[in-house]
């Protein structure tokens, strides 16, 4: 047998490669990307070369800048017409430009700025040997309750690895939502999660039931992207290409050239069926959706509360944003299909989340709930596949995250001797002993409840009406129906705050420094200004409602 | 531009509200000064609205419209036609009254605590709501309307919950356990009307495009928005349902009673006389316009409801023991008329209806009062621990007679005029459901008589043999409602003077006509 029989048996001859294109690359367009990945970097330097005194200011100091740097760079991409004329593709196809993109990009790093806050707060704890602490173990490697512990929290250390973790899992989330192939959505959503794991096992207190909490959400997060890389296979199996451009082509059945090699499976609708769903599956899994909302509750619960705070914001903000580009972009071919299983989520969603919620004992657990009411309420506005749903999606979401890590940063401040107070019957009374406190976090739940004149009415009344306009009202209703029953849970929240006596070995409020009073001022200034004035925000939503292709 | 009337009349209260609250905790006095002097200016500017409102003139007056939120179709759009003129001046009316009356409701429970802030809180609620009624009582979008409708629940849900009577025959824990009781089912009772109001909000946007009131209207009038029979049908219950709760119409009312049982006197009178008014007055104002058909095909229902509201209202006052509680049975009664009189379609009807609603206003307010400054004293609601209160306290007892006769419709009274209005119409179009109304009337003479008897007249009791008559800040609140009581009793002309010229649009909205008396032919 010859060497050329072999070769045309199991190869085919390839041109000479003379020259290799060189991939462009839109830096200027990449920049938000670029320079939160540039400053997470910068932080791991730090780590190692900042003397462990000073590192802490160096870090905050860094991470900011990235932050206000990158939503300037939004900004000015925006103010450019990225976001609408000028929308387009950058890096060889990977990364698309465009309104959702920018707006969802600047929704995540204004809620990251904001998060940042709560996590370099250093007044709520008592001191420690002379030291201030925030909410993060002394050092993480040391087993809970050893010796070693001991030695660390003597010493002083402080976790601020945390600053370079919260900018790497930003990065990820700014490329989740404009990933524009399939490879990509995997990569941001991988490098989105990995460092969420590690920061939710940090907590300082209760470290056993943190340490528990990461362990669950990376065992469950990892067979979802187990899933989701499982569905994007049989995609590229099914469409020969990662792109969503080709991918909805082949959908459409618009597309040319079949890839030889894949010539027996493409076009093959069995796997495009099973791949979109396994896909949406594992961006549903990271929505927090029902039925893979289980992570929720045990996550939001065991991690320290500045993180839960981030990622309840954060995370769903880029999660929908790359749901809705995937459904909206890849799958708008498929849409009679997707659109009863969406419906079908949507509703146990809202159904479940708020049902379940009432039963609740802990506020973070409560407000994970609420969180899985409001991926429901959400994900009406998605299934309503107009551009006014995409806008009344995208408003919901940053109204949404101001008021969600508002809420838990005021959970940071109600404290006993054992940390966090976060069972609700401590609570009681706490309108009574720090009306001012109580009052901020009642406009919060009033907000998640939808009470008008607060952001929430305004996001649940635009993604109701996209819904009922896209010819979902029976949505509507079972959503009005959830919202009636998740108000339920608010009140009563409300009334063990005002209306119960305060108990007398009850918790104490801590005096916080500027850096949680501007968290929580942020998220009541917008929950109030989204909720009586929200036209400019709308119309900056409402622009941005096109998905480029 | 002109000026902005009706928003002053409702910012007015609002300012208030916030100014009274920012008052430091240990000038509580001037707290109540400065509401009362709000309340007060904005009765003034009530005034103002009255007088200038031209009854023959436009359908919606002092008009202001201004852009809002343009993504919904919302518009900042108020007017008022002789309904809400009458209303607003009721609300404007009873709200000093209100606060004068609960001038000592939030007081520390011991003197001299220096950082007690209820008081303030109490006062600055009172007007928010105020602020709230008003803006709705205004509002010509329904979007508008809507914010407004559900935004005072949270105001209103923090007096129930908050201020209580100090007297409670449990004990002062038990009492905060009602209250919030209380507060919370008045809350969630009406949030699910409203977020069931709002899925039929939204739909009408589907179908409509806009929120605003004359718009619609003029389009559904003039046949240029047409609607399924079936669209209408649910929209209208889906805003008829929110108004139902409000109302309260039996078997949605079942939150009214221990409301008014748990709060303090004045903020009953708040709930039952002023934020009530609301779910009726939207009736008229909402339900009839924007969806005629599906009213006219609802009617027939409706009208039982009302009927069983009446009857059923009127005979469980007669078995309470309690005798805030049988003031709010005896206003389900009430409310029972009411709606019954906008629903017969007729213009004696809905005259007599919307004038019901005033002189319910009022004579509630005086009689739940009086009641609030009886239990004060004696520190218990029950009807059983009174006895013989007119020999100690003769000018309460015969101004809680004068009370008591309102409620029963005497002749000479104000509401024996909106009472008859209202049967009368109801009777021209459905006899037989205007006769059975009537025995409502019979029992309202049983319970408010047998509770002026059982309670005023008798032997004295000991323990209320040392009651000090009415003070004068008290003869001050109900002094004036008494003269109003006789006054639009003998004249209501002011009344349905402003108010007539609306309820004939109203009615054409309908396309109803009042029916004509039949002329048996001569043999």
């Amino acid at each position: 047998m010859s060497a050329s029989a072999v070769h045309s048996l199991w190869t085919t001859a390839v041109e000479p490669i003379t020259k290799i294109d060189a991939p462009t690359f839109e830096y200027g367009q990449m920049a938000p990307t670029l320079i939160i990945v540039g400053a997470a970097i910068i932080g791991i330097l730090i780590e190692a070369f900042v003397p462990r005194k000073s590192r802490y200011y160096v870090q905050m100091f860094v991470s900011v800048v990235a932050l206000v740097a990158a939503f300037a760079a939004v900004v000015a991409l925006a103010a450019d017409g990225y976001g609408t004329t000028k929308a387009r593709i950058a890096a060889m196809g990977a990364i698309a430009v465009d309104g959702p993109a920018l707006f969802l990009q600047g929704t995540i790093l204004l809620a990251a700025l904001v998060g940042l806050f709560t996590f370099a707060e250093r007044r709520l704890d008592p001191v420690v040997h002379g030291n201030r602490v925030d909410s993060f173990a002394a050092q993480a490697a040391s087993v809970p309750g050893s010796e070693s512990e001991k030695a660390a929290v003597k010493a002083g250390f402080t976790t601020t690895e945390v600053f370079p973790l919260l900018l790497f899992a930003v990065a990820g989330m700014l490329i989740f939502p404009a990933a524009n192939d399939l490879l990509t959505l995997f990569v941001a959503l991988e490098v989105f999660s990995l460092p969420l794991y590690l920061l939710c096992a940090l907590a300082r207190r209760k470290r056993l039931m943190s340490q528990e909490a990461a362990v669950k959400y990376f065992l469950l997060g990892a067979f979802a992207s187990a899933f989701t890389l499982f569905g994007i296979a049989m995609l590229y199996g099914y469409a020969g290409s990662m792109s969503y451009a080709t991918i909805a082509q082949v959908v459409e059945g618009t597309v040319q050239d079949v890839n030889p090699a894949l010539a027996d499976t493409m076009g093959n609708d069995a796997l495009l069926l099973v791949g979109a769903a396994l896909l949406v599956m594992g961006l549903l899994f990271k929505v927090g959706a029902v039925p893979f909302h289980m992570w929720t509750p045990d996550v939001y619960q065991g991690a320290p509360t500045p993180v839960t705070g981030f990622m309840a914001a954060a995370t769903k903000v880029a999660a929908f944003g790359a749901l809705l580009r995937v459904l909206y972009v890849v799958l708008p071919g498929l849409r009679w299909d997707w659109r009863p299983v969406m419906w079908a989520v949507a509703i146990v969603t809202m159904l479940g989340g708020a049902i379940v919620a009432i039963t609740q004992t802990d506020i973070k657990r409560l407000l994970a709930y609420s969180s899985i009411a409001h991926a429901g309420f959400i994900l009406a506005g998605v299934i309503a596949t107009t551009p006014d749903g995409v806008s009344s999606v995208l408003f919901y979401l940053a109204a949404y995250s101001f008021v969600t890590i508002g809420a838990f940063a005021v959970v940071t401040l109600v404290r006993d001797a054992g940390g966090e107070a976060t069972h609700l019957s401590k609570w009681a009374g706490l309108g009574r002993r720090s009306p001012l406190v109580a009052a901020v976090f009642a406009v919060f739940l009033l907000a998640f409840a939808g009470i008008p004149l607060t952001s929430g009415f305004a996001g649940k009344f635009a993604v109701f009406k996209a819904a009922a306009e896209g010819g979902a009202a029976p949505l509507v209703v079972i959503g009005v129906i959830s919202s009636a029953i998740a108000a339920f849970f608010y009140i009563r929240v409300i009334v063990l705050m005002f209306f119960s006596e305060p108990r007398p070995e009850g918790p104490t409020v801590a005096v916080p420094s500027p850096l949680t009073i501007t968290a929580i001022g942020v998220g009541v200034a917008v929950t109030l200004v989204l909720g009586v004035a929200p036209q400019y925000f709308l119309d900056l939503a409402g622009q941005a409602g096109v998905f480029v292709r | 531009m002109s000026f902005p009337l009706l928003t002053v009349t409702a910012a007015l209260p609002a300012v208030g509200a916030i100014a009274t609250a920012a008052v430091p905790a240990a000038r509580r006095t001037a707290a109540k000064w400065l509401a009362l002097l709000v309340s007060l200016a904005t009765l003034v500017l009530a005034i103002v609205i009255a007088v200038r409102f031209d009854p023959g003139g436009e359908r919606y007056q002092l008009t202001e419209s201004h852009a809002w939120i343009a993504d919904f179709g919302v518009r900042y759009e108020l007017g008022v036609d002789g309904i809400a003129v009458a209303l607003i001046a009721l609300t404007a009316l009873l709200i000093p009254f209100i606060i004068l009356a609960g001038w000592h409701d939030a007081d520390p429970l011991e003197t001299g605590s220096k950082r007690w802030r209820p008081t303030q809180g109490f006062f600055a609620l009172i007007l928010a709501v105020e602020a709230m009624v008003i803006l709705s009582f205004e509002a010509t979008d329904v979007f508008l309307f809507y914010i407004f409708f559900e935004a005072m629940l949270i105001p209103m849900y923090f007096l129930i919950g908050g201020f209580g009577d100090r007297a409670h025959e449990h004990g002062e824990k038990a009492a905060a356990t009602q209250r919030s009781y209380a507060a919370v089912k008045f809350l969630l009772y009406n949030l699910v009307g409203g977020l069931i109001m709002l899925a039929a909000v939204i739909g009408l946007y589907v179908v409509a495009g806009n929120f605003s009131l004359t718009e619609i209207a003029e389009a559904r009038a003039n046949g240029s928005l047409e609607m399924a029979a079936s669209t209408e049908r649910w929209l209208f219950l889906g805003f008829f349902f929110a108004f139902a709760v409000k109302a309260p119409l039996w078997p949605l009312h079942t939150w009214l009673p221990n409301a008014m049982q748990e709060s303090t006197a004045p903020v009953a009178v708040l709930i039952t006389a002023v934020v009530d008014k609301v779910g009726t007055f939207a009736m008229l104002r909402f339900c009839l316009q924007l969806f005629p058909e599906a009213s006219k095909w609802a009617t027939p229902a409706i009208l039982v409801l009302a009927l069983i509201s009446i009857i059923y209202g009127a005979l469980l006052a007669v078995g309470q023991r309690d005798i805030k509680r049988l003031i709010a049975y005896a206003s389900i009664s009430h409310f029972g008329f009411i709606i019954m009189g906008i629903f017969a379609m007729t213009s004696q009807g809905q005259s007599g209806a919307t004038l019901y609603m005033v002189n319910h206003g009022i004579s509630t307010a005086a009689l739940m009062l009086i009641a609030g400054f009886l239990i004060s004293r004696r520190g218990s609601r029950l009807i059983a621990d009174y006895g013989g209160v007119q020999k100690v306290a003769p000018v309460l007892a015969g101004t809680f007679l004068i009370g008591s006769l309102a409620t029963l419709s005497l002749p000479g009274l104000a509401p024996f005029v909106s009472e008859f209005l209202v049967l009368v119409g109801t009777f021209t179009r459905y006899p037989v459901i205007g006769i059975i109304a009537t025995f409502g009337i019979v029992l309202a003479a049983l319970y408010t008589l047998v509770l002026y008897q059982r309670t005023m007249t008798g032997p004295v009791k000991p323990e209320v043999s040392a009651m000090p008559d009415l003070r004068v800040r008290e003869l001050v609140v109900v002094a004036p409602l008494v003269v109003l009581l006789i006054f639009l009793g003998v004249y209501p002309k002011p009344v349905t003077d402003i108010v007539d010229p609306a309820v004939k649009q109203t009615m054409s909205d309908v396309q109803k006509k009042d029916p004509q008396p039949e002329v048996e032919a001569a043999k």
